[in-house]
């Protein structure tokens, strides 16, 4: 599935919930289900820089597509997480570098990517951007 | 002094009639009431403050001393007049031991520096505590890589308190400088300030005492604690943001050279040499922020006027209101139980994550920090990374320490 037909997925599945609680309830089940990443990837050269949540961030290239490993000790943000990976995981660095995270605003939970918040999304969103663009030239000097 | 400080201007304690000096409280976030528990951080500024300020830069503003015209004249005379305020309020034996400062980093930096170059020297040590506030630990590790010194611990027990027998057994023939809080900002624990003061001085060492979490809870006198420096800021004592104090004994604000140079610091300049200028001025360089010299001048005269005693009775109810309402929570574990503390509540609520409780607790309009606070070798000492902390003031309500909890019940159900 492309990176737009999922956000537009993860959109009609948030207007299903009454309110915004509902939506953290949401969030908090899936940030649940999320796998927890190996150990090895927790290091301190994988963590976030700066954030208050301990969020690590891993991701690997393979046959010209990205995978993430990331993890939070955060369930909410390990929840935003899950959306950001069922986004991204698997897709080409092109496209990911190019998408436009549309879903943020439409399913009107913004503020937690807001860089004045102190947790660790935006910077997450950024990193994913940066290694997509890194990934990309890679492969076209490679 | 007692008198003057615990003023009797209002003889009876009326919350209701407080919270009504504070604008900012009567708001609604997302719709509720604000509960704002997030005073360690800052605090909320009383009309008397707000206006004062409004009117300063509306009527009154001109650069301080030096000028010979009306408006500087009057301006100087009321930020010096702050001085002495603030110089009475801690029971300094002269104004020329109150430097104005941008708080309580720019103070503890001005005597690591300052101190630092005139006494400091390869091999001497500097005692901290292991509560620090971060403020309270940097400043010192740079001036102990400046000059090849090292920085010992004071450590705590379980409850929070500082174990004083192994802090004696610190002090050697190296000690140069102990600092420590007054009052931790992650536990709340009040410390004995004024024995910690006195064993040093046994072996004639000098003290700091770090005031920011605990000039707003009541008396300070430094005379009767004897420190040789008080440090402290002004929006945490319902002042201003960006002034703070430096209280240092003439003793050694004499001796030690200047943290900073610029104009108002000296008294003559050639390109050969320079002579500095009287206390306090000499640690005053460039224009000072003297709006917010006058503005914690206000503040000051504001708690004066409550009465310090009446704002330590009523937040000790507080404190054990809220304690034991907290503590009936099941899976609340509360850090920070020392038998002396302030109205500071530290706790994780059974494995949900701080950030993840405090955002929640914002939905419910309340106000919290959550994280490491600034200390995070306190919170490697718990084998944790950081804390819900609802900190509150005189002007919080019982009735707020139950949303709290309400909505701690609700955020449980959510998560557990």
């Amino acid at each position: 599935m492309t990176i737009k037909k999922t956000q537009e997925q993860i959109i009609d599945e948030f207007k299903l919930f009454g309110g915004e609680m509902e939506k953290y309830n949401y969030l908090i089940k899936i940030g649940r289900g999320l796998p927890v990443i190996d150990s090895q990837y927790k290091t301190e050269n994988n963590l976030i820089k700066g954030c208050q949540v301990k969020t690590w961030y891993y991701s690997d290239f393979k046959d010209g597509k990205i995978f993430y490993a990331i993890d939070s000790v955060s369930l909410v943000i390990r929840g935003f997480i899950a959306l950001l990976i069922r986004i991204f995981s698997g897709q080409r660095p092109a496209d990911v570098q190019k998408a436009d995270l549309f879903f943020i605003k439409e399913i009107r939970l913004e503020e937690n990517f807001s860089p004045l918040r102190a947790n660790s999304l935006f910077k997450l969103t950024d990193r994913i951007k940066t290694d997509a663009a890194f990934y990309l030239s890679k492969q076209n000097n490679g | 002094m007692d008198n003057i400080k615990n003023g009797n201007k209002i003889a009876n304690f009326d919350v209701a009639k407080i919270r009504k000096d504070f604008p900012v409280l009567g708001q609604k976030i997302y719709g509720k009431p604000l509960v704002y528990f997030d005073n360690a951080a800052t605090t909320q500024k009383p009309k008397a403050v707000i206006d004062i300020t409004n009117k300063l830069y509306s009527e009154d503003n001109s650069n301080v001393h030096r000028g010979i015209h009306y408006l500087s004249s009057q301006i100087t005379k009321m930020y010096e007049s702050a001085r002495e305020k603030a110089r009475s309020y801690l029971n300094a034996r002269h104004t020329r031991e109150i430097i104005f400062t941008s708080g309580v980093t720019a103070s503890i930096n001005l005597v690591a520096y300052s101190f630092g170059e005139a006494y400091i020297k390869e091999d001497d040590e500097i005692i901290v505590s292991e509560m620090e506030h971060h403020s309270n630990i940097v400043p010192w590790q740079m001036l102990c890589k400046r000059k090849g010194a090292k920085l010992r611990i004071i450590p705590f027990n379980e409850k929070g308190e500082l174990l004083l027998d192994e802090y004696r057994k610190l002090i050697n023939l190296k000690t140069k400088l102990v600092a420590v809080t007054h009052v931790s900002n992650s536990l709340g624990t009040i410390n004995p300030i004024k024995e910690i003061t006195a064993i040093a001085r046994e072996k004639e060492i000098p003290v700091l005492i770090d005031g920011a979490q605990g000039i707003q809870h009541g008396e300070v006198d430094v005379q009767d604690i004897d420190c040789d420096f008080y440090a402290f800021s002004g929006h945490k004592i319902y002042g201003p943001a960006g002034i703070g104090i430096l209280y240092g004994k003439e003793r050694w604000l004499s001796e030690i050279p200047p943290y900073q140079g610029g104009g108002d610091m000296i008294d003559r300049v050639t390109f050969e040499h320079t002579t500095y200028d009287d206390l306090p001025f000499k640690f005053e360089a460039g224009t000072p922020n003297y709006i917010g010299a006058i503005g914690l001048g206000a503040a000051l005269d504001y708690l004066t006027d409550v009465g310090l005693d009446n704002i330590k009775n009523y937040e000790k109810k507080l404190l054990d209101y809220g304690a034991e309402k907290l503590l009936s929570l099941d899976g609340l574990k509360l850090y920070g139980t020392a038998e002396n503390k302030t109205c500071l509540f530290s706790f994780l609520l059974d494995n949900i994550y701080p950030y993840d409780a405090g955002m929640f607790l914002d939905k419910a309009g309340i106000a919290v920090r959550t994280g490491h606070h600034c200390t995070q070798p306190l919170w490697a000492r718990y084998q944790t990374e950081g804390s819900v902390r609802a900190s509150l003031a005189f002007y919080n309500l019982p009735e707020e320490i139950d949303c709290l909890c309400e909505a701690l019940k609700e955020i449980k159900k959510m998560f557990v």
